[in-house]
């Protein structure tokens, strides 16, 4: 592994067309050397005779067929007609009303939880009354037709501001739908606004948000979680009655837990892409925030699907998730992997995680204690895959097309520079950074291509123990939410939250947060359940059997009191 | 010292699909306007994912097969990090290890000049990959208002699938280079996977050359030149190169590895100064695009659709039509060509006993008339007004003897520039070939009365009078007599008079 020089530090930022005056460049160096020093745990590994993995379905076969055949593998070669404009759907006076008590609740609340970057009440209470259109004609209406929901600032909004939480795209307004958001409209979903993030998706607190910070609705001191941490708290905070948000390492499943609400990652390709502004490629997904999971079980029928236009989209077929929502769970096997239960978990929530599969083992399921020995590299192995692909899909911003630009450059390289150097915050630094740094000649092997090989050994050890258990289940967050400010002085210590969420992010695997109760100061504990890929439907039988059973959904944090 | 020169070509082909490499956006991007041809992938948006075009794939695999190439079972496409303006995304969408084809070769005649005979050229690789915007620089004082200089982009040549095909460094001169690159050329306008203007940037050339001492095995320092638009150009800028690399060498310098552009006005390389900082492209697998797998099914029913390529075609002119290996090479220079005349000669063969000669006449309309009227247009033959059946019938027209061959030539021009059947043609502007003994016979009796002494030439023993009454005759007719009738009547006339002039005391 290498030895981290200051010298070192500037050619890769070079690289990354970022500059950094003496002070910031000691820093970085400092913390570049303490973070790759922890990554170098990765050579414990022998991983000579490991293949990569560079995508989660490898190898699509590729039938080159008849021109018009539609494929999510390739595209026939046919120019694209213009989009004709989608018909908004409409819907019953209520919409109105229901979106107005949403407002009214984001009126009161709003200013302690700070969710919200952008609101759009125009255009929900538009968007509500045409769909009220709809149920007073008797039309046929979708499930979401008139239900408020919330948008992660990282999903593209035509015509609705999408920062991505950066001061880089403070003015960006997408000229297109993203594919899931084609998808809402077409059900008639009321859109409130767009929730606050950690920015382009990088982080564990949604502090690193360049414009604010949101606070956990259970105890407004405490951070909500994140990336998604906006779409966790407006739900939990009943100013929206669901949301969108995206998971790359835990950035959906991490919130929900924290906030007390229902939080899901879908399998990786369930959700199509298109439209997601990109932190980490392989490993993004799109998922709902929901206050149960019936109400998730109805998002994730209305988002799921191949997608022409992501080639990573996997073409299976979409079930109706909501024939899974079934109070049984007898006969399936729960594993429990010994590797989550280490010192480093809050021993009140090891207590009740435990607490919540005793509960299911007492509704006939079968727990056993599982093996997934790889579990410690899964940190390490992803804070060099999701930088590596970031520093590429942050490559864009560079203040030539769209959104901030230095004024005074002197060149053309000096633009690149100032601009990305004054709009990126310092987690997307840091993380471009080291991004660069795992690709960069003579470092690759050593880096990028040995945490695709680890990534192939995390993966490997899921699909050994879905031979043999049907649901994974483990806690969601090794702690419960955590003091504003208590980590960001420390990444390694923040990247260290998404200890139990990222292994499956490597596998594509899809995973759930439903609330299991709660630590002596109120805060909300989450109960993960993981599933093998493309098993939602049993991930939510589980999950609703636990939460017919209990009752830890229904509590509702008592916001500013 | 005797030197020996390396040259590697890397040549870049835009191929003709009709919608873009990663989006459904028209790639006729030359034809629109500026940032016309535009949406949230090729414009990378935040967002926006790409998608394969499966038929610039398709294209890609056809010419591995034609250039003799391996097609792996498994391809990628992999990310190519580097800034630029041109480059939405900040990467390249390229392929890196994987390409869609490898291992392949082109035969060429080799440069007779070194001694060298005809032998392959390796093609290390055939990749595919997008193209970039198109910049536009107006320097500081030329347009701005205040001055100031800057730049446009037009992002619609962003996305168009670009295919890679890289050779070793096995040509050992310029003139090697030309053969390599002019049969590379042939080889994708016969597969049509492009149009191959050079001038346009559908088919660019980059050169890696260095010198060695003959007989060393170690590659030299190379240069890699750019910015040649034309085979001319690709010739020019090698052989430039290699003197000048020659002269740095003997001058006791050293060659710096580094590009250089050729100056088409000046006719010299110059170097372009290398980047800021040296490239480091990091290169890493796409994760928005699976890999494929090309099955081996459909690869054998492509390389069952590869066309006879030119030099096998001109080789069965010459074998089977007895066209000199000149015509031959200008006919099968180009699929559009020798399909012309394939059809053509096809369409005369129904009444044509002698496929010899007729291939030879067709070879001459096509290479001479037609060849002339199409240059002074820039048009290229599949834009020729006068079609292969439309030459054949004009063919048909003198081969009855209703056209001279010179009226044959009037009647091509009116059907280039009007786009007409030549029997229309010949019709209304009454071109027919007056083949009526009697309408000859007045034209001859006036030659006669109006000219005297070649007459009295004629009685006296000058057979070439009877040519110079003839040719009065066609002028007469307006050249419509059937030359041969002419002459004859002319002959009988002529001794008709000698007959009398000999009665008369």
């Amino acid at each position: 592994m290498a030895t981290i020089t200051t010298e070192g530090v500037r050619h890769v930022a070079n690289l990354a067309r970022l500059e950094f005056n003496k002070e910031e460049m000691e820093h970085f160096t400092d913390q570049l050397a303490r973070i790759l020093g922890y990554i170098g745990k990765l050579n414990e590994l022998e991983t000579d005779e490991v293949p990569p993995t560079s995508h989660i379905h490898p190898h699509q076969v590729f039938i080159m067929g008849s021109e018009t055949e539609a494929s999510h593998v390739a595209k026939p070669d046919v120019v694209k007609p213009s989009y004709p404009r989608e018909e908004l759907r409409a819907r019953e006076i209520t919409a109105v009303e229901l979106t107005e008590s949403v407002y009214a609740r984001i009126a009161e609340v709003e200013p302690h939880v700070k969710g919200y970057l952008t609101l759009t009440k125009d255009l929900a209470l538009e968007q509500a009354s045409r769909a009220d259109a709809g149920f007073q004609n008797g039309d046929d209406m979708p499930a979401l037709a008139g239900i408020p929901i919330a948008i992660k600032d990282v999903i593209c909004t035509k015509g609705v501001r999408t920062t991505c939480a950066s001061k880089i795209l403070e003015t960006f307004v997408p000229p297109y739908d993203a594919t899931v958001m084609k998808k809402l409209h077409a059900q008639g979903i009321v859109m409130i606004g767009k929730t606050n993030m950690d920015e382009f998706a990088m982080g564990s607190s949604t502090e690193n948000s360049a414009y604010q910070i949101t606070h956990n609705p259970w105890d407004l001191d405490t951070i909500p979680g994140g990336s998604s941490g906006g779409s966790a708290a407006v739900v939990s905070a009943d100013t929206a009655i669901c949301s969108l948000g995206s998971d790359t390492g835990g950035s959906i499943r991490q919130p929900a837990a924290l906030c007390g609400v229902v939080g899901m990652k879908p399998t990786y390709g369930r959700v199509s892409r298109y439209g997601l502004v990109a932190f980490a490629s392989s490993l993004d997904q799109i998922g709902p925030f929901t206050k149960d999971v019936t109400d998730c079980a109805l998002l994730l029928n209305a988002i799921c699907g191949s997608d022409t236009m992501d080639a990573t989209s996997v073409d299976v077929p979409v079930p109706d998730f909501t024939q899974s929502l079934i109070n049984d769970v007898k006969g399936l096997k729960i594993g429990i992997p010994k590797e989550y239960f280490t010192p480093a978990l809050d021993s009140e929530i090891a207590q009740q995680v435990h607490t919540a599969t005793a509960v299911l083992e007492a509704l006939g399921a079968t727990v056993e204690e599982i093996s997934l020995p790889h579990t410690e590299y899964a940190i390490a192995t992803y804070y060099i895959i999701a930088p590596a692909e970031a520093s590429a899909n942050l490559a864009r911003y560079d203040g030539v097309r769209y959104g901030y630009r230095n004024e005074n450059p002197e060149d053309l390289i000096d633009m690149y520079k100032r601009t990305r150097s004054e709009a990126f915050g310092e987690e997307v630094k840091r993380r471009i950074m080291i991004g660069t740094f795992a690709l960069s000649a003579g470092y690759q092997d050593a880096y990028y291509r040995k945490a695709q090989k680890v990534r192939t050994l995390i993966k490997s050890d899921f699909d050994a123990a879905f031979e043999k258990v049907d649901v994974i289940a483990t806690p969601t967050s090794p702690t419960p939410a955590f003091k504003i400010g208590e980590r960001t002085d420390d990444p390694l210590q923040m990247y260290l939250s998404d200890v139990m969420t990222t292994p499956a992010s490597h596998a594509g695997l899809p995973g759930i947060s439903v609330p299991c109760g709660f630590v002596k100061n109120g805060l909300p504990v989450g109960l993960q359940l993981l599933g093998a890929p493309f098993a939602e439907k049993k991930v939510l039988r589980v999950a609703y059997t636990f939460e017919q059973n209990t009752d830890h959904h229904r509590q509702k944090p008592k916001i500013g009191t | 010292m005797q030197y020996e020169t390396v040259i590697g070509l890397e040549v870049h082909v835009q191929l003709h699909t009709r919608s873009k490499m990663f989006c459904g956006c028209p790639a006729d991007y030359q034809a629109a306007e500026p940032n016309t041809r535009t949406c949230p992938v090729c414009l990378g948006l935040p967002g926006a994912l790409p998608v394969i075009n499966r038929r610039a794939v398709e294209y890609t695999v056809l010419t591995g097969l034609a250039l003799n190439c391996r097609i792996p079972e498994f391809t990628k496409f992999d990310r190519k990090n580097y800034p630029y303006p041109d480059l939405m995304k900040g990467y390249q969408i390229s392929q890196y290890d994987l390409p869609l084809a490898l291992d392949g070769f082109l035969e060429i005649d080799g440069d007779t000049q070194l001694g060298l005979g005809r032998r392959r050229i390796g093609v290390e690789r055939v990749h595919l990959e997008e193209d970039v915007a198109k910049l536009q620089h107006f320097p500081q004082g030329s347009y701005d208002d205040r001055g100031e200089g800057y730049s446009l982009v037009d992002v619609n040549r962003s996305g168009v699938p670009l295919m890679e095909v890289v050779s070793k460094p096995d040509m050992r001169s310029a003139e090697e280079a030309r053969q390599y690159l002019t049969l590379l050329h042939s080889i994708v306008q016969y597969l049509g996977v492009s149009t191959g203007n050079m001038q346009d940037g559908n088919f660019r050339c980059d050169a890696n050359v260095s010198i060695r001492p003959v007989g060393s095995q170690i590659l030299g320092t190379r240069t890699e030149v750019k910015n040649m638009n034309s085979f001319r150009a690709v010739y020019q800028a090698l052989e430039y190169e290699v003197v000048r690399q020659r002269e740095v060498i003997e001058d006791g310098g050293a060659v710096v590895q580094e590009t250089r552009g050729w100056i088409e006005e000046r006719e010299v390389t110059v170097s372009q100064r290398s980047k800021e900082y040296a490239h480091d492209y990091r290169y890493f697998p796409e994760p928005d695009l699976p890999p494929l797998r090309i099955g081996p099914e459909r690869v054998a029913e492509l390389a069952a659709e590869l066309p006879e390529f030119a030099p096998q075609r001109s080789a069965r002119f010459q074998a089977d039509l007895a066209l000199s290996g000149y015509d031959a090479d200008l006919l099968a220079g180009s699929r559009s060509m020798a399909n012309y005349f394939e059809t053509t000669l096809t369409l005369r063969d129904a009444d044509a006993a002698d496929r010899a000669a007729t291939a030879k006449e067709v070879a001459n309309w096509m290479l001479g008339d037609l060849a002339r009227l199409l240059n002074q247009d820039h048009r290229e033959i599949d834009a020729s007004p006068v079609t292969p059946q439309r030459l054949a019938d004009l063919l048909a027209l003198v081969a009855d003897g209703t056209l001279s061959t010179s009226l044959a030539k009037t009647v091509l021009e009116e059907m280039y520039a009007t786009g007409g059947e030549p029997a229309d043609i010949v019709r209304e502007q009454g071109l027919g070939q007056i083949s009526d003994t009697g309408a000859i016979e007045a034209a001859v009796a006036e030659a006669i009365a109006a000219n005297p002494k070649a007459v009295a030439d004629y009685i006296s023993g000058k057979d070439t009078a009877a040519r110079f009454l003839m040719g009065q005759v066609m002028r007469l007719t307006k050249g419509q007599a059937q030359p041969e009738l002419a002459l004859r009547l002319v002959q009988e006339g002529l001794e008709l008079q000698k007959t009398r002039g000999s009665l008369e005391p």
